[in-house]
């Protein structure tokens, strides 16, 4: 099962487990604030060889309806995909707010 | 078929976490769960990937997941294995996923252990060549020369003095039912290990360089081609152990720079020409040797 | 029921055999050893169904039996003195995983000096670890404590690991006669071991995690809460332990002629049957002397010591350990017990036993004359001056 966010955030002494013990998976924060730069895919250069995907150490490239995507909630920017993608179908541009 | 990018499972189990942008470890973790699936119960000693993988209530392991002593990833599994299998499950993959020096230092004792009961698990060792999570610390896989926060690199000494440990030989010493070596840079030779070591019964290890832009001093994007680099240089070689015979996965015709991936990273930028002879004559014992077996 | 004449070593393999425990790690080191070599045999033979371990460490034995635990498998593993300090590391991790593992421990000296005879500072500096420590006095009580050891611990409320100890040599290769009650019985008297706490392919989960500044607190306080639980899962055992092998316990604590006694003595282990022996000559005399005997130490019977002690005049804990540059660490959870019950009466330590080191009657005799003082102090028996019984 992939890990997702949750809205529940357990803080009180009632919500804790007995043993730290929880159910796999769970997400309470997200991980884009950490960007500068954000990986965009051109889908005109983009052959869905799946390069970038096999490589990101995140894990936040996926496949949609014949096309490739990138869960912008946990990319970090690494700036992996970019390198790797041999058709030059992904530029980083940088974050406005970075 | 062997598994690649188009049949692998699409499922993430590793999502979510707080390793630093580029990790070598987490895309090693990540792509070896992919390969193993949903029955992964995954062993993390302390270290970086449990340190970034499980700050409850942020769990990022989609798969069972618990974390062990820093010495007791093998030992920890073998416990998980036999737990197991005593209430008759036996569709499960136990798999353990420790650093350098959490595989060649503190954890050595209880892997060996592991593999001289020949425990039914797979024990993945993902290396950066130092304790990247407390702060770049020399560990027994740190190569010669590195610089890192306990083998600074001065006017005196040029960094680390000793070479790298071979912990994918000493594995296979024991006689070890499987063992590989991989790295970052290789993904789907490393995939197909995985899924090899999935389907032998035993103790299988396998040893995956993964750099660390932090550690090693490169930028965040360059982690695939300096695992690449490092084993088209000689200094890093792919190959397997079974059945008693090692064969050698990838024999470069001609190696590239060992120089120029030495000076892409900032631990090894200080280091001479002197020092850079001393390791290339050092690869070139090694491959000797290799060609040799 | 069978009765066989068995060491306190046999007598706990002859009990953990009737638990059924699905995983043991094992690692030798005396005067542990023959605990898992006896059940080495019980598997050869077939008498028991374990996956056996031969781990390469005590380090490894208790890592082992937590990851057992971790997926919901009955665990048991068995130390020693160095053996015990080895595997420090995973004492409060189990505690702190909450996995009910079960570990016999034979009281042994620890180095330096090097010494492999009977004396408590090994368990008794692992008080704070976070386990649940029981000391049995003879081989009959070491099966029986074997048994109820996996109930307790893995008891919902308590769901904390257990620590048995048996006096080394004294009680660990000592024989004596002991009922084997039947699997049937056993079957009876201890449910599987079933726990939400546990990594299953249906329901994954992610265990051991970090917690931090917000949340440690909330997991340190359950465990403490556990184990303070132990007392009311003591209670629910011993009474189904009775009900249905006929044999009584008496909780946390026993008591033996403390009612009226004007001088008591406190002590755990295998020493407390020469202290009855000694209470007993003592009331012949028309000394009005009593024993109490902890049967647990953690969690501590603080309510039952001071009711032991409420009408007496004076207490004496005599301990084979030392807590250096303070005292014995029995006697400081002794001195607490008593002030938190507003109960002021002189107290005095006794340390012996030490290296296995002989206590004897005349000793034990010494302290009951010797604690009538009202003086408190800290005396190592059989050591100089008129004062030390020797």
């Amino acid at each position: 099962m992939k890990p997702f966010l949750r809205e529940n955030i357990p803080t009180d002494l009632e919500e804790i487990p007995d043993a730290p013990a929880y159910e796999a998976g769970y997400l309470v924060t997200k991980n884009a604030g950490w960007r500068n730069v954000r990986p965009v895919i051109d889908p005109l250069k983009c052959t869905v060889c799946l390069n970038c995907y096999l490589h990101c150490p995140d894990g936040v490239i996926f496949r949609k309806d014949g096309r490739v995507e990138i869960d912008y909630d946990f990319c970090k920017g690494c700036g992996i995909c970019k390198k790797i993608c041999r058709l030059g179908a992904i530029e980083m541009e940088a974050e406005k707010n970075g | 078929m062997a598994v690649n990018a188009k049949t692998l499972n699409e499922t993430e189990f590793f999502y979510g976490h707080k390793a630093c942008a580029g990790c070598g470890g987490s895309l090693a973790v990540r792509i070896a769960l992919k390969v193993l699936g949903e029955n992964a119960v995954a062993v993390l000693p302390a270290g970086c990937m449990s340190a970034v993988g499980f700050n409850f209530p942020q769990l990022c392991f989609g798969n069972n997941a618990i974390i062990s002593t820093f010495a007791g990833t093998a030992s920890m599994l073998t416990g998980v294995q036999a737990g197991l299998r005593a209430q008759g499950i036996t569709d499960f993959h136990a798999v353990g996923f420790a650093g350098d020096g959490g595989t060649a230092d503190i954890g050595l004792q209880a892997l060996s252990g592991a593999i001289d009961r020949n425990d039914d698990i797979l024990y993945i060792c993902y290396d950066n060549e130092a304790y990247m999570n407390t702060g770049i610390q020399k560990s027994s896989l740190t190569p010669f020369g590195a610089r890192t926060t306990t083998t600074p690199a001065g006017k005196n000494i040029h960094g680390n003095l000793r070479p790298k440990k071979n912990m994918f030989e000493i594995v296979a010493a024991h006689g070890i039912p499987y063992a590989a070596t991989a790295s970052v840079g290789y993904i789907n030779d490393f995939m197909r290990k995985v899924e090899k070591a999935k389907s032998i019964k035993g103790t299988k290890y396998i040893h995956i360089l993964a750099p660390c832009p932090t550690g090693w001093g490169i930028k965040t994007d360059e982690t695939i081609e300096i695992a690449k680099e490092v084993v088209d240089c000689g200094l890093w070689y792919l190959a397997e152990y079974e059945n008693g015979r090692f064969t050698l996965n990838h024999r470069p015709k001609e190696f590239s720079s060992v120089k120029e991936y030495l000076k892409k990273q900032s631990r090894f930028r200080h280091l001479t020409d002197e020092d850079i002879d001393i390791i290339i004559s050092s690869r070139d014992k090694k491959w000797l040797q290799l060609a040799e077996s | 029921m069978a009765k066989k004449f068995l060491s306190g070593n046999e007598a706990f393999a002859y009990g953990v055999r009737l638990a059924r425990p699905q995983v043991i790690s094992a690692y030798p080191i005396t005067p542990q050893t023959i605990v898992v070599e006896k059940l080495s045999e019980f598997v050869e033979d077939g008498s028991l169904k374990a996956e056996f371990i031969h781990v390469e460490s005590e380090h490894s034995a208790l890592s082992c039996a937590m990851g057992a635990s971790s997926v919901g498998a009955r665990a048991f593993t068995a130390t020693s003195s160095q053996g015990l300090l080895y595997m420090a590391e995973c004492l409060p991790y189990a505690a702190g995983g909450r996995f009910p593992v079960v570990m016999m421990n034979a009281n042994r000296s620890t180095a330096l000096p090097w010494n492999i005879y009977g004396d408590q500072r090994d368990s008794i500096s692992q008080l704070d670890s976070g386990w649940i420590q029981a000391y049995a006095e003879n081989a009959q009580e070491a099966l029986d404590l074997a048994l109820m050891s996996f109930y307790i611990a893995e008891h919902k409320k308590v769901s904390t690991p257990f620590m048995a100890n048996l006096d080394g040599f004294v009680l660990t290769h000592t024989y004596e006669v002991a009922d084997v009650p039947t699997q049937e019985q056993a079957d009876e008297f201890l449910p599987s071991f079933e726990t939400e706490n546990k990594m299953s392919l249906t329901s994954p989960k992610n265990l051991a995690f970090s917690a931090g500044p917000d949340t440690n607190t909330f997991f340190k306080y359950k465990e403490h809460i556990g184990l303070l639980n132990v007392k009311e899962a003591v209670a629910e055992a011993e009474k189904r332990f009775a009900e249905i092998f006929g044999r009584q316990y008496s909780g946390l604590t026993e008591s033996y002629k403390t009612d009226d006694a004007e001088y008591i003595l406190i002590t755990l282990g295998s020493i407390s049957g020469l202290v009855r022996e000694v209470v007993d000559k003592l009331r012949n005399e028309g000394k009005k002397a009593g024993l109490l005997r902890l049967r647990y130490i953690r969690p501590f019977p603080n309510e039952e010591i001071a009711d032991a002690l409420k009408n007496a005049k004076a207490a004496a804990v005599l301990e084979k350990d030392i807590s250096f540059g303070n005292e014995g660490t029995v006697y400081s959870n002794v001195n607490s017990a008593l002030h938190k019950a507003g109960i002021s009466i002189p107290t005095s330590n006794y340390i012996g036993g030490l290296g296995g080191k002989n206590i004897s009657a005349e000793e034990i005799e010494y302290i009951f004359s010797d604690l009538t003082r009202k003086k408190s102090e800290v005396k190592f028996l059989g050591i100089g001056g008129e004062d030390s019984g020797s």
